[in-house]
C-alpha cells in the first residue's frame, strides 16, 4: 500500500490543472438541459478532446490518452477542482463507451467511440419504460428482425439528455415471445430516425434533462445491436455496473462540493446552529471516505479484480451524501436558499439546482430500494424473494 | 498510489482469524463474562506465537519491526472475535512508545517480553478515563504531569470499574510517581503520548470495523434461518435494506481506518486528523451495525442468553475508548475547518 502519488502522477496532475486553468469558461455555460445550453456543452467537450482530456482513460486510438485509472481519478480532481461544466455526454462517454469496449464490435467501436470522445455524437439512455421503471425487465419496447433491420414499436421514458441528444441507447425485446430478462436486445438508435419521436419532459427543476422516447415502425439496422441478439440484460447489466460502480459519479465532484460548502459555512456558518457547522465537517469526511473508498476500487481494478454486485454500496453512499451535503448549504442560506437569480446573492449560486439535481441521485441508475436489495442478495447473501 | 493490501497481508489476516476461531470462539469470550479470566495465557500466547504482539516491536528487541499497517487488519479480528485480551494497550500503543523511549536499557527487556507474549503493558493517558487490563499487566504506562512513568504493577493501586462490557476489565489506577519511575519528560513525553492517542484510537477503530461486520454477519445468519409467514425472514426487504445500510456504513469506514494506518506509519501531517475521521466512522458503523443486530433478531437479541450482545455491547465500549467520538469529531472539526485549502 502507498497512498502517495508518484512523480509521474503529480506531473500529468500538474499538467491538468495547467489547461484546465487556461481552458475552463470563467462563466459557467447555461444549463445543459437547454438548447442553448446544451449546444455550449458540446463545444466545450470540442475543446476538452482538442486539449487531449475529453476522455483520459481511453485508448489513444478511440481519442483517449490511454492514461490508468489511478490518472483518470486524479484528472476528475483537477476537473471538478477547477469548476468545469458537467460533462453532457456522460451517458456515451462513461456509461456506452466501457461497455462497446468490452462487447462491441471492431467496426462498431472504431465508428462510434472517436465520434463519442468528440461529443460530435451525444447520447441518450433508453432503458425505462413507463411500466418498466425498477423492474426493468418488464420492457415491451419491441424490435423485430426484418432483413438486414430491425422494427422498433413502443415507448422508453426518463431519457436523460434525449431532448436535445444525437443517439440513444435502448434495451428492447427482441423475441416477442420472452419474458422477463430473456430475448432482451442491446440497440443503438440515432433519434433522427424516421418512426421516432422525442417529446422533452420538464423535470422538478423547469429545464428538459429528460424526455418519453416513442418509437413507431422505426426501423434500424441489426448491425446497431451491441453484443448478441437475446443477450442485452447482461450488457445492460455491465452498463449498470460502470453507472453504479465507478465512472457516473467520480468522488472529485463531491470533494469540490464538499469545500464550497466549507467556503459558504465560513461566509454564512458564523452565527449558524452549530448543528450545521458538524454538517460542514461531516460533508468533508463523507466526500473524503468516498474518494478513498474509490482509490481502493481503482487499485483493484488495475490489479486484475473486477467492480460486482458492490457496485451497488456505492451509488447508495454518494447519492445520500450529496442530498445531505446540499441540504446543509440550503440551511446554511437560510431564507436567501429559496431566492432566484437576480435577486439570489452570489454565495447562493449553484445550491438550489444542485439541490434540486441531488434529489434525483436516489433514484436513477436504479433507485436506492434496488441497490439494497443487491446488496442484500448479492453481498450478504439474503434470500431472495 | 496503490491502495490495497499485499498478498502477505492478507494472508496473515486469515492466520490470524483461524488462529481466533479456534481461541477465542464466542463461548470463550461469554467466559469471560462469567468471571473467567480476561487474561488467558494460552490464547496470548497463541498471538504471540503468529508474531501479532510483536509487529510493532523492534527487531533487535525481538519484534518483527513493522509499522500500522501491518497491525491494522490483524486487530480488525481481534474485533470481529471480541478478544478480551490488551492487545490495543500492549501490542498498538505500548509496544511503539517503548520503543521510542531514549533509554533502551529499560525499554528493550520490556519490548521482548512483549513479543514473546511474556507480558501485558497497559497504558493509562489521554484521551481514556481509565487504564485497561491493569489486573493482568507486568507494567503500567502512565501519563502523570506531562511526564510518563513505567510502574510495575506491584506498585501501583488498582480499583476495577465494573462496565458494560463484561469481557474487558478496566481499572482506576493510582500511584506515586518518583524520578525512578519517571522515563520521559517534556517534549518527549508529550511527542509519546500524542502518538499514543493516534495509536490506541486507530487501533480501536480497527476493531469497530471487525465488531461491525461480526454483528452483520450474525445478524444474517439469524435473518436466514428465523422463519415467520412461512418464510425466511431475511427475505424480506423490511430486513434487507436495513442490513444493507449498515453494510454501507461498514465498507465506507474501512478504507478510512486504511488510510488512517498508513497516515500513523508514514508519519503523514494529517495522521491525527485521519485517526480522528477513522475512529468516527467506524464507531457509527459499529453502532448501526448493533442497533441493526438487536431489530433483526427481535426479542432473542434481547436476552442475556444469546450471544448478540457480547459484540453489541463490545461495539459500545469502544466508542467510548480512546477518544469518543465527540473528542474526535473537534479534532476533525479543528483540523477541517481551519484548512486554508
Amino acid at each position: 500500500m502507498d497512498l502517495t502519488f508518484t512523480p509521474e502522477q503529480d506531473a500529468f496532475r500538474a499538467e491538468a490543472r495547467a489547461w484546465l486553468a487556461a481552458h475552463v469558461p470563467k462563466t459557467p455555460p447555461p444549463s445543459m438541459d437547454t438548447a442553448e445550453g446544451f449546444a455550449a456543452h458540446r463545444a466545450w467537450e470540442k475543446t476538452l478532446h482538442d486539449g487531449g482530456y475529453a476522455m483520459v482513460s481511453w485508448p489513444v486510438e478511440y481519442g483517449g490518452r490511454g492514461a490508468n485509472l489511478i490518472e483518470w481519478l486524479i484528472f476528475e480532481e483537477e476537473y471538478w477542482g477547477a469548476g468545469a461544466p458537467g460533462r453532457v455526454n456522460q451517458n456515451g462517454i462513461f456509461l456506452l463507451g466501457p461497455t462497446l469496449m468490452e462487447f462491441g464490435t471492431p467496426e462498431q467501436k472504431s465508428r462510434y467511440l472517436p465520434r463519442m470522445a468528440r461529443s460530435e455524437d451525444v447520447w441518450a439512455q433508453g432503458w425505462s419504460e413507463p411500466n418498466a421503471g425498477s423492474d426493468m425487465a418488464a420492457i415491451r419496447t419491441t424490435a423485430r428482425a426484418d432483413g438486414d433491420d430491425y422494427v422498433l414499436n413502443g415507448q422508453k421514458t426518463w431519457c436523460s439528455r434525449a431532448a436535445f441528444a444525437d443517439w440513444i441507447f435502448c434495451l428492447v425485446r427482441t423475441d416477442a415471445k420472452s419474458e422477463r430478462h430473456k430475448g432482451l436486445s442491446f440497440v443503438l438508435v440515432p433519434l433522427t430516425t424516421p418512426g421516432v419521436r422525442v417529446r422533452p419532459i420538464p423535470q422538478l427543476d423547469g429545464e428538459t434533462g429528460f424526455a418519453e422516447v416513442f418509437f413507431d415502425d422505426a426501423r434500424v439496422p441489426r448491425a446497431n445491436r451491441v453484443g448478441e441478439e437475446h443477450q442485452g440484460w447482461k450488457i445492460a447489466m455491465a452498463t449498470a455496473g460502470f453507472e453504479r460502480g465507478l465512472m457516473l459519479r467520480s468522488p472529485a465532484r463531491f470533494q469540490a462540493t464538499a469545500r464550497r460548502l466549507r467556503a459558504l459555512w465560513r461566509k454564512r456558518g458564523k452565527d449558524a446552529d452549530p448543528a450545521l457547522r458538524d454538517a460542514v465537517v461531516r460533508a468533508w469526511m463523507d466526500a473524503e471516505a468516498y474518494s478513498l473508498s474509490t482509490y481502493a476500487t481503482a487499485s483493484r481494478l488495475l490489479a486484475g479484480g473486477s467492480i460486482g454486485a458492490e457496485a451497488s454500496l456505492n451509488k447508495i453512499f454518494w447519492s445520500e451524501m450529496d442530498v445531505k451535503m446540499h441540504e446543509t448549504a440550503l440551511a446554511l442560506l437560510g431564507p436567501d436558499a429559496g431566492l432566484l437569480a437576480p435577486a439570489a446573492p452570489p454565495e447562493a449560486a449553484g445550491w438550489l439546482d444542485g439541490f434540486l439535481f441531488s434529489l434525483a441521485g436516489p433514484i436513477y441508475a436504479g433507485t436506492n430500494e434496488i441497490q439494497r436489495n443487491v446488496i442484500a442478495e448479492r453481498v450478504l447473501g439474503l434470500p431472495r424473494d | 498510489m496503490h491502495f490495497a493490501f499485499e498478498e502477505e497481508q492478507l494472508r496473515f489476516r486469515d492466520s490470524v482469524r483461524g488462529v481466533l476461531e479456534r481461541v477465542c470462539p464466542p463461548s470463550a469470550v461469554r467466559a469471560v463474562w462469567e468471571d473467567a479470566p480476561a487474561h488467558l495465557a494460552s490464547r496470548w500466547t497463541a498471538l504471540a506465537d503468529l508474531g501479532v504482539l510483536g509487529l510493532l516491536v523492534p527487531e533487535h528487541a525481538g519484534g518483527l519491526g513493522l509499522d500500522e499497517l501491518a497491525l491494522v487488519l490483524p486487530l480488525e479480528e481481534t474485533g470481529w472475535a471480541a478478544l478480551p485480551e490488551a492487545i490495543v494497550e500492549t501490542a498498538a500503543v505500548a509496544a511503539p512508545l517503548l520503543a521510542g523511549l531514549a533509554d533502551r536499557a529499560f525499554a528493550d527487556p520490556w519490548l521482548g517480553a512483549i513479543a514473546a507474549g511474556d507480558a501485558v503493558v497497559t497504558v493509562g493517558c489521554e484521551p481514556n478515563p481509565w487504564v485497561s487490563h491493569a489486573d493482568n499487566a507486568a507494567l503500567v504506562l502512565l501519563a502523570q504531569g506531562g511526564e510518563i512513568h513505567a510502574v510495575p504493577r506491584a506498585d501501583a493501586t488498582i480499583t476495577r470499574l465494573p462496565h458494560l462490557d463484561g469481557a474487558q476489565r478496566f481499572f482506576h489506577v493510582t500511584c506515586t510517581p518518583s524520578a525512578q519511575s519517571r522515563v520521559a519528560t517534556g517534549a518527549e513525553a508529550a511527542t509519546l503520548l500524542a502518538a499514543a492517542a493516534d495509536r490506541g484510537a486507530l487501533a480501536t477503530a480497527a476493531q469497530l470495523v471487525g465488531t461491525a461486520q461480526r454483528l452483520i454477519e450474525e445478524a444474517v445468519r439469524y435473518a436466514k434461518q428465523r422463519e415467520q409467514f412461512g418464510r425466511a425472514i431475511g427475505s424480506f426487504q423490511a430486513i434487507k435494506h436495513m442490513l444493507a445500510n449498515a453494510q454501507v456504513r461498514t465498507e465506507f469506514a474501512r478504507p478510512v481506518v486504511y488510510r488512517a494506518a498508513f497516515a500513523l506509519a508514514r508519519g503523514l501531517p494529517t495522521r491525527s486528523r485521519d485517526v480522528s475521521h477513522a475512529k468516527i466512522v467506524a464507531a457509527e458503523a459499529a453502532a448501526l451495525a448493533a442497533r441493526t443486530a438487536l431489530q433483526v433478531h427481535g426479542a432473542i437479541g434481547y436476552t442475556w442468553e444469546v450471544d448478540l450482545h457480547v459484540w453489541m455491547k463490545r461495539a459500545w465500549a469502544l466508542e467510548a475508548a480512546w477518544g469518543t467520538s465527540s473528542w474526535h469529531r473537534a479534532r476533525v472539526a479543528a483540523a477541517v475547518l481551519d484548512d486554508p485549502d
